[in-house]
């Protein structure tokens, strides 16, 4: 138990006379003092505006950041010591410029606790409305009366999941335990804490704290959530337990088992449809490349669409590394499907005589230079024809064994559908 | 490297024999680059071409014991990295151009705030949306210039896969030593083509931790170029950090002399340091006045033209910059002697080409840009060679 009699620092508050963001401070201070906190152990975050300035008054860690970003920070470091206490202090205006980080951590239930200093109007930059101004009220960005509805803060993190949620204002008796309560839930916490801006919103709008508090009244206020939930940060160690320490797959190793007797750079490009496993199929077709003794890359050309549209995979493979770069017109062609014969016209045209077109039947009809070869598969599925025809390709233009390509279709995912694919694609007559 | 028919001395018989491979893109090298560096925080976005980061980290960094998320968007996910980085850990995030727009201002604010960070930027073809799923070198002065305030940041720029992995991990180093944002700035074609690699160079460790402070000051200003250990939250005495011009406490303050003291100081650790920050791979062939600066995924054309153009007998250097910023001018002039004509490729209108102009001092500086969103072909540098 730490017995610290007060968590501010010498510094005195810079807030305009009958501002209450000082008596919301002090209201923390006591609450700090209530919870006995660690200030080593203890982080405000502070956004920006008038409420910005809270951190400095304080002995506690501080960070103060952009505007409406303060609950992005919170998080980090939340993330990475769950053990500290977290309280972010922001405005009326980070609601409004911040709000998908105010609703994504209490959805996300990260157990930090967000104090908002509510005064319906942006206090340090010249009294504009902000998110939170009541309908018609006069501000100096809307003189004519605010046309817009007001932010129901408490509302809007309360439905997607916030575990604690107070509405009052910094006039409450019990602000100092409401504060004790949010800071000692585990998961997220706000507290939207309304009052005066002497400065504009009182001047232009007759705003008393009879007003202020009549206002209230009109609203559900007071504790509006407290419920049990999955604190995020604790959730995802939970979740990640048995992840630490896990043999990384990520770089599978290729050892290199066969030879080929392949004495200059050969690229064969595979045309087809998105979704048809032709990237995949190259792949593998890249990987026995390597098995054999070869470098090779794999450029694949697609559109941002998923399984739709047109996919290009140009595996490149010599006996040295080539660097990325245009390869020119392939020395093969597989055509896999329309989208792709349609994307690999140009290259098409530009194939040369010594080169070779491996066409399924439907394009038995493309004109080319290059020796074409139409490929008649066995019955398989759709999902089998790429690594099949490519398959085909690699036995029929002798590029490395085929047992490189067995053997990467074992290594890898889906190892027995492959297999088939391959010996289907052998099996193959063109 | 090669092949293994050409076996040669029998000592190397048995490492040749059965070479130990693999078939990589740039993403999953910088991936293990971030991991063997202890990067144990990862925050990003989902955007093509950087997507494939974002995906290997949530698999590899919990397994690494740290914490990986996908932030609500990219301001979120840059945010998160500095409370992080603010908390002692090694942080990481990946995007786009589109998303180094959006990062913007907490790139400031990790100047500002001397935030260790690593910043990966996957280029993909702009402006705007451009072309998510093709290549592009545009954000080369983006990165550089893309905060508020015009102050420095290092930028490193890997050529292939195994650059990707090594300049991580000096991006991770150099993070932490001078306290700043360090870009890693790649593209499409490196960052999602996979190529193959021999195992064995991705074999180095990272870097190793720096002490902590733990009390004092957060800051210091004097002498310019030194740079204070990083104190995180939660470790030791309280400490601040703050977004605005402040004191060396981390006190916000408006004091002239201090004001001063700060931003010379956030200059100076970089501009002093400038010298230790080149990485360059200069292959010079003696006579020769016409040098190829490239850098990037434009770099392996480079090379390819300059290897052409000296078989048919040109002399002709090479320049390949992986340290775009600060620019190593040191390295530049070096190169640059006896050099009368310089060529530089990029896949963007011709902007590293401007710094390279401000270094040669007045020697022709011909530019080979490409902007269709395909890369540049070996025989355009190599006709622009002779």
């Amino acid at each position: 138990m730490i017995g610290i009699s007060s968590y501010r620092n010498e510094n005195p508050y810079p807030f305009c006379p009958g501002c209450g963001h000082g008596s919301i401070l002090d209201s923390l201070n006591a609450a700090l003092v209530r919870l006995a906190l660690d200030p080593a152990r203890t982080v405000i975050v502070s956004d920006i505006g008038c409420s910005g300035l809270s951190d400095q008054y304080f002995s506690t860690n501080a960070f103060h950041g952009l505007h409406g970003r303060s609950v992005t920070y919170a998080t980090g470091i939340k993330l990475v010591d769950p053990e500290l206490t977290v309280i972010v202090i922001m405005g009326d205006g980070g609601t409004g410029i911040g709000g998908t980080h105010l609703l994504s951590a209490a959805r996300r239930n990260i157990g930090v606790t967000v104090l908002v200093m509510n005064n319906f109007n942006f206090g340090m930059t010249g009294g504009q409305h902000s998110t939170t101004t009541p309908e018609g009220a006069v501000t100096s960005t809307t003189p004519d009366g605010n046309l817009e509805h007001p932010l129901d803060i408490c509302g809007t993190v309360g439905v997607n999941g916030a575990g604690y949620v107070y509405r009052g204002t910094n006039f409450d008796d019990g602000l100092v335990d409401r504060m004790v309560e949010a800071i000692s839930h585990p998961g997220f916490a706000l507290l939207d804490i309304w009052d005066m801006c002497t400065a504009y919103f009182v001047r232009s709008n007759k705003l008393t704290r009879r007003s202020l508090e009549t206002a209230m009244g009109e609203l559900e206020s007071g504790v509006l959530f407290s419920r049990d939930v999955s604190e995020y940060s604790a959730s995802y160690r939970a979740v990640h337990a048995a992840d630490r320490g896990r043999a990384s797959g990520l770089i599978p190793e290729i050892r290199v088992a066969f030879a080929s007797g392949l004495d200059r750079r050969f690229l064969l490009t595979a045309a087809g449809a998105a979704g048809a496993r032709v990237k995949s199929a190259s792949r593998l077709v890249g990987e026995a490349a390597i098995r054999s003794g070869l470098w090779a890359s794999q450029r694949d050309d697609y559109p941002v669409t998923v399984k739709t549209g047109h996919s290009i995979s140009q595996v490149l493979m010599g006996p040295a590394p080539s660097p990325l770069a245009p390869a020119g017109a392939p020395d093969a062609l597989v055509l896999l499907a329309p989208e792709g014969l349609e994307k690999a016209r140009r290259v098409l045209s530009a194939m040369e005589p010594g080169s070779t077109v491996f066409a399924l039947p439907e394009f038995r009809d493309v004109e080319t230079r290059a020796r074409k070869q139409v490929v008649e598969l066995p019955r398989i599925s759709k999902a089998a024809v790429s690594l099949a025809a490519l398959a085909h390709a690699v036995q029929t233009l002798g590029l490395f064994p085929v047992e490189a390509l067995r053997e990467s279709a074992r290594q890898g995912p889906f190892a027995d559908a492959n297999l088939s694919a391959i010996e289907a694609g052998l099996a193959a007559v063109s | 490297m090669a092949p293994i028919r050409s076996a040669a001395s029998p000592s190397r018989i048995s490492a040749v024999t059965t070479p130990s491979r693999a078939f990589i893109d740039g993403s999953t090298a910088i991936v293990r680059g971030a991991v063997v560096s202890g990067c144990d925080f990862f925050a990003g976005y989902p955007i093509t071409p950087a997507s494939g980061i974002l995906m290997s980290m949530m698999r590899e960094i919990p397994a690494a014991g740290g914490v990986a998320i996908q932030g609500e968007d990219e301001i979120a996910s840059i945010g998160m990295c500095i409370g992080a980085a603010m908390t002692g850990a090694r942080a990481m995030t990946a995007t786009s151009g589109p998303g180094i727009s959006l990062y913007s201002e907490n790139i400031g604010l990790a100047v500002m705030g001397e935030v260790p960070l690593v910043i990966i930027d996957v280029q993909r073809l702009g402006p705007a949306t451009g072309g998510a799923t093709t290549v592009a070198q545009g954000d080369v002065m983006f990165v550089r210039w893309g905060a508020s305030g015009g102050f420095p940041v290092i930028a490193l720029a890997p050529t292939d896969a195994i650059d990707c992995f090594e300049l991580t991990i000096r991006a991770f180093e150099w993070a932490e030593k001078y306290r700043c944002p360090v870009f890693l700035v790649t593209d499409k074609e490196v960052a999602t083509t996979p190529v193959t690699v021999e195992l064995a160079s991705l074999a180095s460790n990272g870097p190793g931790r720096q002490e902590f402070a733990t009390t004092g000051n957060p800051y210091r200003f004097e002498p310019p170029g030194r740079v204070s250990p990083v104190h995180p939250f939660g470790i030791g005495d309280p400490v601040r950090f703050t977004g605005s011009t402040h004191d060396e406490g981390g006190f916000i303050t408006k004091h002239l002399p201090t004001v001063a003291a700060l931003n010379t100081h956030l200059v100076a650790k970089v501009a002093d340091h400038a010298t230790d920050l080149e990485i360059v791979d200069h292959d010079e062939q003696s006579g020769s006045k016409t040098m190829v600066v490239s850098y990037g995924v434009t770099a392996g054309a480079a090379r390819q033209a300059v290897a052409e153009a000296r078989n048919d007998g040109y002399a002709v250097s090479s320049l390949v910059i992986k340290s775009l910023w600060p620019v190593p001018e040191a390295a530049l002039r070096r190169a640059l002697a006896g050099v009368e004509r310089i060529i530089v490729p990029e896949l963007n209108p011709g902007l590293y080409a401007n710094e390279v102009e401000r270094v040669a001092g007045g020697r022709p500086v011909i530019r080979l840009t490409r902007i269709d969103g395909e890369l540049i072909a070996p025989a355009t540098i190599r006709e622009a060679i002779a």
